[in-house]
């Protein structure tokens, strides 16, 4: 947990931060609405003697009181997929609407692709990206099994995507980046999620999300919606990325709120400060919703 | 028996090597299907029409299953169904969900369109007991009494308050087939 001391000036409640990511992560599923019905699910699941509780803020997001939900006949039939309640924050931000066109510019292994396809009714194209190519058996596998029809599956390095797979496509409605990071917001599934972190880890990173997050502007009709993410506590992958992004002069932060306890984005940070704005992304921590870590950004595309 | 062309996550168009030669060679592009045999351009592609055809004549699903969806061929045969209108070709590695194999003598079904679209399906659906249908996702083969057709099935089971589509079986002299690809087996 020394990877964690630096952000103690930064964190609410820190005793508590730490203490929660020592915990075991609760185990959750996100009921995937192309197939089933929450009420199904949870009588499937029931059935095979699992106890399912749900959350308040996202009525497709269950508690399941077993560690293989995989073992189950809702998650054969693609009713369910293993997703950390979290993690389902960033598409629920974004808003996909039916019809529209949506870049999972990061998209493996699929989680958030298949619940922004569920939010469109599956109706409309999401292009899901990844440049790993072991990473995108993956991604295939979950839209296979949760019946995604609307989505592409492109294997290009998201800083250099192009839409000319798409012809017709001009831009993308909304994009999502949720970005390569240090991951430490994970600690409680991964215990090793801290070896390696560090500022100059996060330095690193940095570079790679602003380029990919810049090309997810670029990519995306005035107007539209993108969202930054990332599953780390560290500002120079978090704050000062988007901070990167503001700078350039073609976006805009917009406020949003999800239903869970959340801190606001900081502005300033070692002898950085970001822009005033930043108090519109939100930081989820470990202990205030029982979940794992993360960080979320909303802009809309101004130019 | 094993079915990589039912939606396994293994499907014979990808392999392991990341070179960007082998990346492109490999992935090949999705083209539109033509919409009538009169209209095809490219000899043994199956045209829409026929498609959905087959869906409606061995399954009896809604004529307008496919109404909102753009009808693609990868490689030899394979069509994939997209809730977009796109002109081809398209260069990824997915387009939408893999329908069925084509381009050979019995046509068939993948898991993951019998599980999307087989609730609809009013013939040649079979539904197991309890036991069965275990039998069937880990994958096991099945002495069955069926007065149905042979060939393939959509074999479903009763969950939750509704049947529900596993997915393909072949029946042929008295067995049941499962064609679960190797990767959707489970020991429930």
């Amino acid at each position: 947990m020394d990877a964690l001391a630096r952000y103690e000036p930064i964190i609410p409640e820190f005793d508590a931060f730490l203490e929660a990511c020592e915990r075991h992560l609760p185990t959750t599923v996100r009921v995937n609405s192309i197939k089933a019905t929450r009420d199904r699910v949870v009588e499937a699941l029931e059935a095979e003697g699992i106890d399912v509780y749900g959350r308040d803020w996202n009525s497709d997001v269950l508690g399941v009181a077993t560690g293989k939900p995989g073992n189950t006949w809702p998650y054969v039939h693609g009713w369910i997929h293993g997703q950390e309640e979290v993690s389902a924050v960033p598409p629920a931000i974004l808003d996909p609407q039916p019809g529209e066109v949506v870049w999972d510019s990061c998209a493996a292994p699929g989680g958030k692709t298949t619940q922004i396809a569920a939010a469109m009714d599956d109706e409309g194209l999401v292009v899901a990206n990844d440049d790993n190519l072991g990473r995108l058996s993956a991604l295939r596998a979950n839209c296979d099994r949760l019946g995604l029809t609307s989505a592409a599956v492109t294997n290009t390095d998201a800083r250099r995507a192009t839409l000319d797979p798409f012809p017709g496509v001009d831009a993308f409605d909304r994009a999502l980046v949720d970005a390569p990071c240090t991951c430490e917001g994970t600690v409680r599934k991964n215990a090793d999620a801290l070896e390696g972190a560090g500022a100059s880890a996060s330095r690193n990173l940095a570079a790679l999300q602003s380029d990919i997050l810049e090309r997810a502007i670029e990519l995306t009709r005035e107007g539209g919606t993108v969202v930054y993410s990332t599953c780390t506590f560290a500002p120079e992958e978090n704050e000062a990325v988007v901070d990167d992004a503001l700078a350039d002069g073609d976006c805009r932060l917009l406020e949003f709120d999800t239903g869970l306890e959340s801190s606001p984005g900081i502005t300033e940070w070692n002898d950085e400060t970001y822009d005033d704005s930043l108090t519109k992304t939100r930081r989820y921590y470990p202990h205030q919703n029982d979940t794992g870590g993360f960080f979320a950004a909303k802009l809309e595309v101004t130019a | 028996m094993t079915d990589d062309d039912s939606g396994s996550s293994e499907s014979d168009d990808r392999g392991d090597s990341g070179s960007d030669y082998f990346r492109r060679n490999r992935s090949g592009q999705f083209d539109r299907l033509p919409e009538t045999e009169g209209d095809r351009m490219v000899e043994g592609r199956p045209s829409r029409e026929a498609v959905v055809d087959w869906w409606v004549d061995r399954f009896a699903v809604p004529e307008d299953t496919f109404a909102d969806y753009t009808l693609w061929e990868k490689g030899k045969g394979k069509v994939w169904a997209l809730p977009y209108d796109l002109e081809g070709p398209v260069p990824v590695e997915a387009l939408g969900l893999k329908l069925l194999r084509t381009r050979q003598e019995h046509w068939k079904p993948t898991t993951d369109a019998v599980q999307r679209f087989g609730r609809a399906a009013e013939q040649n659906v079979i539904v197991l007991e309890e036991d069965r249908a275990r039998r069937f996702i880990a994958g096991d083969d099945q002495e069955l009494d069926w007065d149905g057709d042979w060939g393939y099935l959509v074999v479903a089971h009763e969950l939750a308050g509704g049947v529900e589509p596993i997915g393909v079986g072949l029946y042929t002299y008295g067995e049941l087939t499962s064609m679960v690809p190797k990767g959707r087996r489970r020991d429930l």
